[in-house]
């Protein structure tokens, strides 16, 4: 990307959405019904992209174990029930992630830049990420400055993605837009774009503190723009819906919607994910049903 | 010569007036080069008009469609404003048409006055309609989701008009009217017996705002032109109101649909052209066209 | 790792198929005195059920029903206590409503999803709509248009409707009709009787006094009869354009009136400014939306050429993934023909275009083996002299044409005898009004495609028939002024 002007020309040169027509589109796609083995394996894929996430003020090494054990093994009685793909904390809380995983396979993320707000300089954002890499953190999930989103200074946002990504070194870079403030379809194309376009590995919508987080619409408009930008320059970007994703209902809607939007290509956890806490008990809970036959209940599962 | 200037001083020989068609903005004889004798209520010797073809309908036809676009598009002020000027020069050509409707018609004077000054006053009554009737007919549409949606009236387009056969000035204005300030464009056979005031009003037309071709006034047999107006694949619409033979009403109405031409019969009462005309001419020659738009960010 | 949806059939347990089915005059299932014929399930040529073929005499006896209940109940009866009525039947409709999609789908072909979605929503909300204006009459024309009196009924409505939208088109005729005092004769199409006949059911669980809804089932010589018939003021018909001038010619001297609302070839205009994801989803629900069985099916796709390689790339794409197959399934896009005779005009059409040099493609799709069926297919290369550019296929074909210039965009648009709805697709606020402005049909749709209220007035220029439906002006085909 050369001067600001051009790179201004650029995203606002992206096709526009129009929000009537993808909210129609979405709805659409909900009224996919997916039965018996389609649903036996959603489920699965589900819970396989499921980034098991805490993010409190209140988290300490003890939960953070307790989260370990539960995304490494979501199911106890239930050995064929896959491990999550990561878990994601913050990047005080690496290392005791790191440790209480090991070489499950299970990876860690770790917010940085600032999280959730990114209202800091740039050398402490870059701080913040070396730090997680530091610590052991496999997936590092950005935060863009919305402000200066905000603002037009697409160039500011482009920048320090690609610092950022810098910092990273080999781990995987996930670049949070926050859609909730930038409110229209159209910032969201173009922030998917401008992140894509500066190194993200993945585009992902929300920090999950502000409301609304993912929803399907804002979801549909990044996995439109993933498979453009491979049509455009070959290179897989992955997608993370975060933030209230609560049912497995609500995860296969957005399945089918990869499906059918970017292709089976990003079906995968490689591609996807669902930054996701309450998520995983309800896919299990599903999964019961399918396997037993009878509804099961939330005692019946960890609460970690 | 001194003797014969002397002659015509004494007894001046009229200049007759030539009654010829009015297409597309031009006074054409028809093109067949016949013509036919009008008489008046009595049967005496009026004029001799154009008597138009199956060819001088197709060309009138042609005019109209080509006068349609420029027409249609106009401002509903505009028009207004058009129609409004025809009315201005029929006032000042009043004692003219009077004397017309007089002899065609074989009213008295004050009769032919009254119905002059009805179709003058008719015309200002349409000429207001032009940016009104929009807001009466169309409007948004409520409709159940995230769209703006509205709904508009928009000329049907090119009209062919068999005028009333008895009332030859205030029929023809109160069937004319509605159809041109609404934005369609008229080819409009005349009153076979009583043709000269619409041959008038064409000379009134050519004068005033009203661009060449959206008003078409062939003079001649209904049963001979008007099958090929209701059968003409460029017309949109047919006014049959001046069609008195039960049998040839059908049979334009049964050509009419070979493009589903919009069709107004004939009244089944001889109508009073003097009542409110109400709205309902005005919307005959008008189609609803609905929009959609969806609302969004 | 690919998805593959299980199949998920609706239950057709729900709906209570008869062996026979007579005809609904009166107020009472009568036996007809035609032949009777057979009514297949499009997709597996399954007999559904046997109709009874309404006779002239039958529909005779309609008429007078019908003439009966208008000159002793319906015209009489207060506003107030029509709308009560209405609202009835509206919630009847909502309370069946699953039955009514499941028979439905059945019945015609088309996708669960649509007949539940789509057909029988609106189906209630056209019923919803028009019960309010039964008492409000004296409000939708204006004043002068009827010399200011309170505005009549015409009297008896001969109804005929298609087989592409069987129940909404009921509900389009009736309503209406229903609210503005008239009573009805309708003939549903031969090969979609049922839900009309289910409907006539609700007429008797709404307890509608007998003779204010009769249906007469049969085809065109059917239909003949009750246009034919001279105690029918009135004669709305939804159809084929040829019939809808046939019509007009039957009429033609008499005191009916007449509304038609027949065929369209519709331009759906792509900008290179366009939402183009959008654009796209509407291209496709513009011609695949009920297996393009829509007389506003947006069967030309006018593309500027500066984009046209993209839009097309985008709309392979996108059909690749159209689910074609069992009606009942809930996952299903695009369901059956309705009857092998739609399907041979369809194939003839489409070999029409491939002989005429257009470039035929359609996404790699299983059809199943009994049915009719024709796989989503495209044209590229069309230009307006082909057949396939000015006919109606009335099937899932899309002939992609292209442009240069807006005007040349309007010029080809409105190149057609027809001029019942258009599409435009652009973010340019000025283009659409202008764009809405020049185009020659009753109905523009921008940015979006498909879209149907009861309150919004439906109907087409030249020759797509005249008329309203929808809205307050559809109640102007119902009343004397």
């Amino acid at each position: 990307m050369a001067s600001p002007a051009a790179l201004r020309r650029f995203l606002h040169g992206l096709p526009g959405v129009d929000q009537v027509g993808a909210e129609a589109r979405t709805a659409t796609l909900s009224t996919r019904s997916i039965k018996t083995t389609a649903k036996a394996w959603a489920l699965d894929l589900a819970t396989s992209m499921i980034d098991l996430t805490t993010l409190e003020g209140q988290d300490t090494p003890g939960k953070v174990r307790a989260l370990c054990a539960k995304a490494q093994r979501p199911d106890p009685a239930d050995q064929t029930c896959p491990a999550v793909a990561a878990i994601c904390v913050y990047p005080d809380m690496v290392s005791t992630a790191k440790q209480a995983l090991g070489h499950s396979g299970v990876h860690v993320a770790s917010v940085a830049t600032a999280f959730p707000s990114g209202r800091s300089s740039l050398d402490i954002k870059l701080q913040d990420t070396r730090d997680a890499v530091a610590a052991g953190a496999d997936e590092i999930d950005m935060v863009i400055d919305r402000g200066a989103f905000l603002a037009g200074d697409f160039t500011r946002v482009y920048d320090e993605i690609m610092a950022v990504k810098q910092a990273c070194g080999s781990a995987h870079l996930k670049v949070i837009m926050e859609t909730g403030e930038l409110v229209t379809y159209d910032n969201v194309r173009r922030a998917s774009w401008l992140s894509m376009l500066a190194g993200a590995d993945f585009i992902k919508t929300s920090t999950g503190k502000i409301q609304p987080a993912a929803t399907m619409p804002v979801t549909l408009i990044m996995l439109e723009a993933v498979r453009d930008f491979r049509e455009a320059t070959g290179r897989m970007i992955g997608v993370k819906p975060a933030g209230g994703i609560s049912t497995a209902k609500d995860a296969i809607k957005y399945l089918v919607m990869v499906n059918e939007t970017a292709g089976e290509d990003w079906l995968s956890p490689e591609w996807f994910r669902f930054g996701a806490s309450r998520l995983l008990n309800d896919l299990l809970m599903q999964r019961a049903k399918l396997t037993t036959g009878r509804y099961s209940g939330p005692d019946y599962f960890t609460l970690d | 010569m001194p003797t014969s200037h002397q002659q015509t001083s004494a007894a001046r020989l009229d200049v007759r007036k030539t009654y010829k068609l009015y297409i597309g903005g031009a006074f054409p004889r028809s093109e067949s080069g016949r013509s036919y004798v009008v008489e008046d209520a009595k049967g005496g010797f009026l004029a001799n008009a154009s008597q138009a073809s199956r060819k001088d309908a197709r060309d009138a036809v042609v005019a109209a469609r080509k006068a349609f676009g420029g027409w249609s598009t106009r401002t509903p002020y505009n028009r207004g404003q058009v129609v409004y000027r025809i009315a201005e020069l029929l006032e000042g050509r009043r004692e003219q048409f009077v004397d017309e409707v007089q002899r065609g018609e074989g009213v008295a004077k004050r009769a032919a006055r009254s119905n002059v000054d009805a179709s003058i006053d008719r015309l200002v009554w349409y000429a207001g309609w032009a940016d009104k009737v929009a807001q009466v007919v169309g409007g948004t549409n409520p409709v159940a989701g995230p769209y703006f949606d509205f709904s508009i009236p928009e000329p049907t387009g090119v009209v062919a008009v068999v005028a009333p056969q008895d009332s030859s000035l205030l029929g023809l204005v109160s069937v004319l009217a509605p159809a041109i300030v609404t934005g369609n464009t008229v080819v409009v056979l005349t009153s076979y017996e009583r043709p000269l005031p619409a041959i008038t009003l064409s000379e009134v037309l050519a004068t005033s705002d009203v661009p060449g071709g959206v008003v078409n006034v062939l003079t001649g047999s209904t049963s001979e032109v008007a099958p090929w107006l209701a059968s003409h694949m460029d017309v949109n619409a047919i006014d049959l109101t001046g069609v008195i033979e039960p049998e040839l009403a059908i049979e334009l109405e049964v050509a009419a649909a070979d493009n589903l031409k919009r069709v107004v019969r004939p009244d089944s009462e001889t109508a009073d052209w003097n009542a409110d005309p109400g709205t309902g001419r005005l919307t005959r020659f008008l189609e609803t066209k609905t929009v959609w738009h969806p609302i969004g960010i | 790792m690919a998805f593959e949806y299980a199949p998920a059939p609706e239950s057709r347990a729900v709906v209570d198929l008869k062996s026979s089915y007579g005809l609904f005059i009166n107020g009472d299932f009568v036996e007809g005195t035609g032949h009777p014929f057979k009514s297949v399930s499009p997709a597996t040529e399954e007999v559904l059920a046997e109709i009874s073929e309404a006779s002239e005499a039958d529909v005779d006896a309609a008429v007078k029903a019908a003439r009966r209940a208008y000159t002793r109940t319906w015209s009489k009866m207060s506003g107030a206590e029509r709308a009560k009525y209405l609202y009835r039947i509206a919630r009847i409709l909502q309370e069946r409503s699953r039955e009514l999609a499941v028979l439905e789908s059945l019945d015609n072909g088309k996708p669960i999803r649509e007949s539940r979605d789509v057909d029988v929503p609106l189906v209630a909300a056209y019923f919803f709509y028009y019960a309010g204006w039964a008492d409000k009459l004296e409000y939708a024309l204006p004043q002068s248009a009827n010399g200011g009196t309170h505005p009549q009924p015409l009297g008896v409505a001969g109804q005929i409707i298609p087989w592409n939208f069987p129940l909404l088109m009921l509900a389009w005729k009736i309503a209406p009709a229903l609210a503005c005092g008239n009573t009805v004769v309708l003939k549903p199409a031969e090969t979609t009787s049922l839900t009309a006949l289910l409907f006539a059911e609700i007429c008797q669980q709404a307890d509608l006094p007998p003779g204010v809804v009769n249906i007469v089932t049969g085809a065109g010589e059917t239909g003949r009869s009750l246009v034919g018939h001279p105690d029918v003021d009135k004669v709305a018909f939804t159809g084929s354009t040829e019939v809808g001038k046939a019509i007009a010619r039957t009429v033609a001297g008499s005191n009916k009136k007449v509304t038609l609302e027949l065929g369209g070839k519709a331009a759906n205009i792509v900008f290179d400014d366009a939402p183009v994801d959008q654009a796209v989803e509407g291209i496709v629900n513009g011609i695949f939306f009920n297996q393009g069985h829509v007389c506003c099916a947006g069967s030309r796709l006018l593309v500027q050429e500066s984009v046209y390689d993209d839009v097309l790339a985008r709309l392979k794409r996108r059909m690749s993934t159209l689910r074609v197959g069992d009606p009942l399934d809930k996952n299903t896009d695009v369901g059956a023909i309705n009857s092998s005779e739609q399907l041979a005009k369809i194939r003839e059409l489409s070999q029409i275009g491939e002989d005429e040099g257009a470039d035929r493609w359609s996404p790699t799709c299983d059809l199943p083996d009994r049915g009719f069926w024709f796989a989503p297919t495209i044209f590229t290369g069309v230009s307006q002299a082909h057949r396939i550019a000015r006919e109606e296929i009335f099937g899932p074909v899309l002939s992609i044409l292209t442009f240069r210039t807006p005007a040349e965009a309007v010029e080809k648009a409105n190149n057609t005898p027809f001029g019942l709805s258009a599409g435009v697709w652009t973010d340019k606020g000025s283009r659409i009004l202008w764009m809405a402005n020049q185009l020659r049909a009753g109905v523009v749709w921008a940015n979006t495609f498909n879209r149907f209220d009861p309150t919004s007035p439906f109907g087409g220029y030249k020759e797509s028939g005249y008329g309203r439906e929808g809205g307050r002006h559809g109640l102007e085909a119902y009343l004397a002024h």
